[in-house]
This record gives C-alpha cells, structure tokens and sequence, in this order.
C-alpha cells in the first residue's frame, strides 16, 4: 500500500511539473515572436523592460484564460498593429514577402535543371 | 532566341528585387505609432488608489463628457515634467482627467501627488501593467482623450504646452 501511495505521489509530481514546463514552453514561444515595441531589436522574450515584463505577464494570464495562441497574437496585433508580430500574416501588405523566397526558389531550381539536362 | 531570355529574365528579376530593398531602405524602421485611432476604450476592472473599492471601466467612463486617461508613475521623470500642465488643465471644466498609477509603490505616488498636487478627478492603479496594454500602451506617461467612449486621440509621452492647446481645440 505503501509502495502505492509513493509511486502515486511521485506520478502527481512529475504530472504537476510537465504542465508547467508545457505552458512555461507555451509562453515562451508566443513571447519570443512578439517584438518588444520600445526596445529595439529584441523580441518580449528577451527583454526586461517594464513593457515587455508586463506583455509576459498578460500572455500568462490569457494562456490561463484558455486562449489560443493565434487569438493571443490577434489580441495583440489589435492592439500594436502587425509590427508586434515577429512572424506576419499572409495578406495583401505581405504577400510579396512570403512568395518572393518561393517564387525565386522555384525559378532557381528550374535553371538549374534546366542547365543539368542540357548538360546530359 | 531562348538563349537571350534566361539573361533578359534575370535582368528583370534582379531588377525587381533591387526596387523591392531600395523602397525599402527609404522607409523608415523606427516603428511610429498610430496617435489617431477611434477605438472604443477597453473593458477593464481595476481599483480605487484611495480607497482600494473594486471599479468597471463602465463606472468610471460616461457618454457625454471629456475624459483624459493619465498614465503615470512616481518612478518616471517626464510624468514630473507634464504635472504642472496636468494641474493648469484640471482647473478646465470641460476636460475630466483620471489618472491610472502604473507599476507603482503606494506610498511613493502619495507622496508624488501630495508634492506637486492632484490634477486627477479620480485615481486608478494598474499593479502589473496589463491594463495599461490594454489599452494600447507602451509606457509612461501616456493619456488618451475620451469622449463617448471612444479614444479620440492618444498621446504617446510627456505632455506640452501645443499637445495641450491642441487638445483644447480638439474638445471645443
């Protein structure tokens, strides 16, 4: 019984501290890919401004609310703007920024082969 | 004929890329934020600095009137610099101006608002900075002129004389 009420112990334990280190993981991702707007260059995850420290704890407590991790950034980008977002969203503005790399890729690959076969 | 494509479509490509960056470099990359914006204030619970009474946004912002959300701190040196201003404006009927205590030791704002005066119809307090990001904010000092609920106009840092005139004006 003994043995049972350990292994139970030990089991809650390690339960208690991967839900921490899984929303610990959580927040630490979303901070990392908002942008602190008052320090240059650096994301809220690194930063220790008086912004930044309050951002972290704001995406503690809407993480805690139950809030997904795109609504946490759609709060945000309603809020700063697109610029808090590290990663922007595909839309008009952006679009050329997602496909040139793609397009460019593409046509690359396409010379290459090109200059392969012809080679052959 | 497919030997002067390749070269011609490169020329186009590389060309375009360099317009892209070139743009590019003429826009500025110190993120200006928007001072105009007709959002409508945040919902938000907060406390009474005097009396620690629980408040809803809704209790504190009516339709109807001029309000002017202070954000400030004992700790910041340019909230000392806009006071006086704070204090000229207050004696205005027209404006309502409530303060929000960011991130701050109690006793330290006393003593801030007992040395240079109250300007505040009413004090809020705003311990970990959320409600200051709720509405949008990114420091001190920082206010926002309200009316019917909506954020008429924000000003980003310390207060002067033409931000105040232009405020009057904005009022009228």
């Amino acid at each position: 019984m003994n043995f049972l009420k350990v292994t139970l112990i030990i089991f809650l334990i390690f339960s208690f501290k991967f839900v921490n280190a899984d929303e610990q993981d959580k927040r630490n991702q979303i901070t990392k890919n908002l942008r602190c707007l008052i320090c240059q260059g650096q994301s809220v995850y690194d930063s220790d401004s008086e912004f930044a420290n309050s951002l972290k704890v704001l995406v503690d407590k809407k993480l805690n609310e139950g809030l997904s991790e795109d609504q946490i950034y759609k709060y945000f980008k309603d809020k700063y703007g697109e610029w808090i977002l590290y990663e922007p969203e595909l839309n008009k503005n952006t679009y050329i920024l997602w496909l040139l790399p793609v397009f460019i890729f593409l046509i690359g690959g396409a010379i290459i082969a090109k200059s392969f076969i012809i080679k052959k | 004929m497919k030997k002067k494509i390749l070269p011609l479509f490169m020329v186009i490509v590389f060309g375009f890329i360099f317009i892209v960056f070139y743009k590019g470099l003429e826009d500025s990359n110190i993120y200006t934020p928007d001072t105009k914006i007709k959002n409508k204030i945040p919902i938000f619970k907060t406390k009474d600095f005097y009396s620690g009474v629980s408040l809803n946004s809704s209790d504190i912002f009516k339709f109807d009137k001029n309000y002017l959300l202070n954000i400030w701190s004992s700790w910041c040196v340019p909230c000392r610099q806009e006071h006086p201003l704070l204090m000229e404006l207050s004696k205005e009927s027209k404006i309502i101006i409530v303060g929000m205590n960011y991130k701050d030791n109690k006793k330290n704002a006393q003593s801030f608002l007992k040395e240079l005066g109250n300007p505040y119809e009413m004090v809020l307090v705003d311990l970990d900075g959320t409600i200051a990001i709720d509405w949008g904010a990114y420091g001190v000092p920082e206010s926002y002129l309200i009316y019917n609920n909506k954020i008429i106009k924000k000003f980003i840092g310390p207060l002067n004389q033409q931000l105040i005139n232009e405020m009057k004006l904005l009022v009228k």
